[in-house]
Order: C-alpha cells, then sequence, then structure tokens
C-alpha cells in the first residue's frame, strides 16, 4: 500500500490529454520528483492530483491513511501574497482551516499542530513578523509550515525552490529529507534538477505526451531520458540520498 | 444656534437617529469585507453588483412595490452568485464581464424609469439613487428594521466564517487542497457583498457604494500588518467616517453619501501619510 497511486493517469483541460501514461506510487519514506519542459503538463499533473482539475482517463488512489482532502500543498511562491498584510503565525494556522469542522474558531489542538509545524521548520521565531517582511525562503518555510499544521502524509511541492539562493534552497531540501525520514510521502514539481537530485527517490519526467519514471542514481542527463512508462519498481532509494539528516537547527538559517 | 446644540436638535428626531443607525451598521459591514475583497481582487465586483442593485430598484419603482428592498435584495444576490460561478467557466473574462453587466442594468434601469415611471420627478429618483442625496433621512422603521437585520446577519456569518474566509482570502488553491470547500464559502462571500450593497445603497447611492468597501481596508493596510488588525481598525475607520460624514452632512446642509465618501478619501490620506512619517523614522 501506498499513500498515492497513479495508474495510467492521463491530465489534461477539457477533455483533451497534456500528458498521458503516468504511472507512479508514493508511500512513506518516498520523494518522487516531477521533471519537465516549461508546458510540458507538470502544473496540470499538480492540479489534478490536487483534485483541482478532473483527470481525463486513469486512476488516482489514496491509501495507507492518507486521503484526497488532506495533502500537505506547498504551492508556487506567488507574488501579490508578497503584500498580503497577515501575520507568519496567521498564515500558518490558516493550514488547519479544513480542520475546524463545524467550530467557528480554531481550537487549543488547532495552535498546538501549527506551533509544531512551525517548530519543524524552524520557522516559529517568526510567527509575529508580517509575511511580507520576509525573505524568500522564510516565507517558503512558513508556508511549508502551514502545510504542515494538517499533518499530513502526503506533501505536494510545486516549484518549492524558485526565487531562493543556494543556501536557502539547500535548507529547504533539508527539511524535506527529515520530514520524509519521518514518514511522509513527497511529491515535488521541479525544474531545477540537479540540486533536488540528491533529494529524490525517484523522478518522473513528463514531456512529449508522455510520462516514465527514471532512477535517479542514473547519472548526468536525467532530462534526457526515456523510460518505460510501466515501470513501477522504482522503490529503492538511490544512493544520493543523504545518510546523515541535518538537525532542524541547521535549516533554520534561510534568512 | 452654535453647532453642538444644532447637534442636539436634530439628534432628537427618530428619522435623524434611524439615518445614523443604519449609516453605521452599512459602513460596519462594508468595511469588513472590504479586506477580503481587495486582496481577492474583487472590488470591481461590488462597484458592478450596486448597478445591478439600481436596476432592481428601477424595476421595484416602475412596479410600484413600497418595500423595495424585497425587490433588490434577491436579485442582487442571484447577480452576485452568477458573476461568480461564470468567473469559473467563462468565455468572457471577470472584469469585462462584470462592466458588461453593470453597464446593462444600469441603461435598462434608466430606461425603465423614463418609460414606464409614474413620478414627476424621474432625474430626481435616479440622482438619489445613484448618489444617495437625501434618501437617508426619509427611511421609514421598516427600511431601518431590514437594513439592522441584513447587517447583523452579515457580521455574524462574518466572524464565524472569519477563520475560513481568511484562508479562502490568502491561497484558494492551497484551501482546495486541504479539503475546504472553497466554492461555498466563496458563495458566502459573495452573498454578504451583495447584501452590503443592498443595505448600503440607501446610505450612499449605488456608484459611490464601492468607497465604503475598498477605502476603510486600504487605509488600515497601510498600517497594520496583521489580517486581524486590518480588519478590526477597517471596521473603526469604516464606522467613524460614516458617523463624521453622516453629521458634517446635517450640520453643513451637505449630500450624505458624497460626504461620507469624501471623508472615506481623507482617512485614507491620512493613514498614507501616517504611513510614511513612520517609515521615515524606522527606516
Amino acid at each position: 500500500m501506498a499513500y498515492l497511486t497513479c495508474t495510467d493517469l492521463s491530465v489534461g483541460y477539457g477533455g483533451s490529454p497534456v500528458v498521458s501514461g503516468i504511472d507512479f506510487s508514493i508511500g512513506a519514506g518516498d520523494a518522487l520528483f516531477v521533471v519537465g519542459e516549461n508546458g510540458a503538463g507538470k502544473s496540470t499533473l499538480l492540479k489534478t492530483l490536487l483534485g483541482l482539475l478532473p483527470p481525463i482517463s486513469g486512476s488516482i488512489s489514496f491509501g495507507d491513511g492518507a486521503t484526497a482532502g488532506e495533502i500537505g500543498y506547498l504551492p508556487q511562491r506567488n507574488e501579490s501574497q508578497r503584500d498580503f498584510p497577515a501575520s507568519a503565525w496567521e498564515i500558518a494556522l490558516s493550514g488547519r482551516a479544513s480542520c475546524l469542522g463545524r467550530r467557528p474558531f480554531y481550537s487549543k489542538a488547532d495552535r498546538a499542530a501549527t506551533e509544531q509545524a512551525m517548530r519543524r521548520v524552524g520557522a516559529f521565531e517568526l510567527r509575529e513578523a508580517p509575511f511580507g517582511s520576509l525573505s524568500g525562503g522564510q516565507q517558503q518555510r512558513v508556508l511549508l509550515a502551514r502545510a504542515l499544521a494538517l499533518e499530513p502524509l502526503l506533501l505536494v511541492l510545486d516549484e518549492p525552490t524558485t526565487g531562493l539562493d543556494p543556501k536557502a534552497t539547500e535548507a529547504l531540501y533539508e527539511t524535506v529529507d527529515e520530514l520524509r525520514a519521518a514518514g511522509a510521502g513527497v511529491l515535488a514539481v521541479t525544474h531545477d534538477v540537479d540540486v533536488a537530485l540528491p533529494h529524490a527517490t525517484q523522478v518522473l519526467e513528463v514531456g512529449a505526451d508522455t510520462a516514465g519514471i527514471v532512477t535517479p542514481s542514473l547519472p548526468e542527463r536525467p532530462g534526457a531520458s526515456v523510460a518505460s512508462p510501466d515501470d513501477e519498481s522504482c522503490e529503492p532509494l538511490s544512493a544520493a540520498v543523504p545518510e546523515a539528516l541535518p538537525t532542524q537547527e541547521q535549516g533554520g538559517g534561510a534568512a | 444656534m452654535n453647532p453642538i446644540e444644532q447637534l442636539v436638535t436634530y439628534l432628537s428626531y427618530p428619522f435623524v437617529v434611524n439615518a445614523l443607525l443604519v449609516g453605521v451598521l452599512v459602513a460596519l459591514c462594508a468595511s469588513l469585507l472590504g479586506t477580503t475583497l481587495v486582496m481577492k481582487r474583487l472590488s470591481f465586483i461590488g462597484d458592478g453588483l450596486s448597478h445591478v442593485a439600481f436596476g432592481a430598484y428601477a424595476v421595484a419603482a416602475v412596479a410600484g412595490i413600497t418595500h423595495d428592498m424585497l425587490i433588490i435584495a434577491p436579485m442582487t444576490v442571484i447577480a452576485a452568485v452568477l458573476l461568480l460561478k461564470r468567473g469559473q467557466s467563462a468565455k468572457v473574462k471577470g472584469d469585462a464581464a462584470i462592466t458588461m453587466m453593470a453597464v446593462t442594468a444600469l441603461a435598462a434601469g434608466y430606461l425603465i424609469m423614463n418609460v414606464f415611471g409614474t413620478r414627476s420627478n424621474v432625474s430626481g429618483d435616479v440622482c438619489s439613487t445613484l448618489f444617495g442625496s437625501t434618501s437617508v433621512l426619509t427611511l421609514t422603521p421598516f427600511d431601518v428594521a431590514v437594513c439592522a437585520v441584513m447587517s447583523v446577519i452579515v457580521v455574524s456569518c462574518f466572524v464565524l466564517l472569519y477563520n475560513r474566509v481568511f484562508a479562502v482570502t490568502f491561497d484558494e488553491a492551497f484551501a482546495q487542497a486541504s479539503g475546504l470547500p472553497v466554492g461555498r464559502y466563496n458563495l458566502a462571500i459573495a452573498v454578504m457583498i451583495a447584501l452590503v450593497i443592498v443595505v448600503g445603497m440607501n446610505l450612499v447611492g449605488a456608484l459611490l457604494l464601492s468607497a465604503l468597501v475598498v477605502f476603510p481596508a486600504l487605509a488600515a493596510m497601510r498600517v497594520c500588518r496583521t489580517f486581524r488588525n486590518v480588519t478590526i481598525v477597517a471596521a473603526c475607520i469604516g464606522v467613524a467616517c460614516a458617523l463624521v460624514g453622516m453629521l458634517a452632512s446635517i450640520l453643513a446642509g451637505t449630500p450624505v453619501g458624497s460626504t461620507i465618501v469624501m471623508c472615506d478619501a481623507l482617512a485614507f490620506g491620512l493613514f498614507c501619510l501616517i504611513e510614511r512619517a513612520r517609515e521615515g523614522r524606522g527606516a
């Protein structure tokens, strides 16, 4: 059983597929990185997985305790959010909005989960700060905390490191590695293959109407490889995954 | 009579107190929703809906319906829902669709009043609906009651939905992915805007209504950096401007709506100055 399994999935708009033949599964400790050219269908795949678009054909199934409505989502950074009048705490806490049920206000448990999530990504000290005053890396941490506040099993990251400097990028991926080691499943979309590769257990290449899994241990140029779409046995972790997971304090140096 | 005595005299009239009460309630509702509308880039919808409300008013006036709110409110709410639904699968995109709807309702409203109107002073009626003028002082107890009920509904919905509204305003895609029924809350926001517009039309008129929504939020955003503070400060600014504007208009004999809107504009300017002064000192 895996958190998320896609079988012969086709995604696209208005009935016409952009990408077909997507097969993969993500379980505990997996990190699947989706790579491909701009316009190849990475965002379309992401929107479909998040339930913002209906799939054209094929199936998306959730299991092992993960459900469609409980995905920790780190969206692509959005310029219009930069001047949004809100504190980091308000934004992280809003990750719990779907846990409210019939209650109008957040409970102690909601606040505790948010605090834990913020500590985990090293953003708790930033909680009082206005979101707009934070650096790109700090903003990503706050948004990651928001995703984690939901206590999700499955994390979906959309271009998580766009606009971050190398140090902040590395720090963010180290945090993601920690989460993975703690049992989360991760799906990340990125165009920055070289930096992301050491943190991946599987790479899905999307492009030219089809998608294929390539294992990240294949050296040099994952973007050029053509893989068979029915290759499901990509579970073994590659040697590229770092052995020693860094501590939280190190991860906090994104500023 | 000095201005204070003059005010006391005016305040002894129930219709003046009614007007102040309605004004404060409307300004409170409008400014609460303002931050969400501004951040969702939806302030234009408020403007469009107020034109639709004018069209509905014309229909009600021509049909001779005394409690015209009973026509205006449902029609405006329906327009709000339609605009929102269209937004998701529209061939004509957002602002263009709103503009079309707005000008059509405006033109149709004026046409209906002109062609079928039975009252002699058509241009006076139109003017007071568009710019508010004196109509706020001629509110009937029924109008006041409807305004009060609608305002209470809007304020309590906003408070109860505050956390969800924030989540949907800040990041719709995330809210959707985390399992929040985003469509339902967007609909709730649209219905609240429509109700605010209906009750606000009597106060400042259809054309000036957006000012009550937009100015307090923008002014508060100059100095506050958390969503909760922006919301609270915007509500205070909105209420204060409405009160000051109404009292000033009574004393000076100026049109109510325009005076309130000028107060809002001045408040915005003031908060811009405060922000600049702070930046000058801080940085």
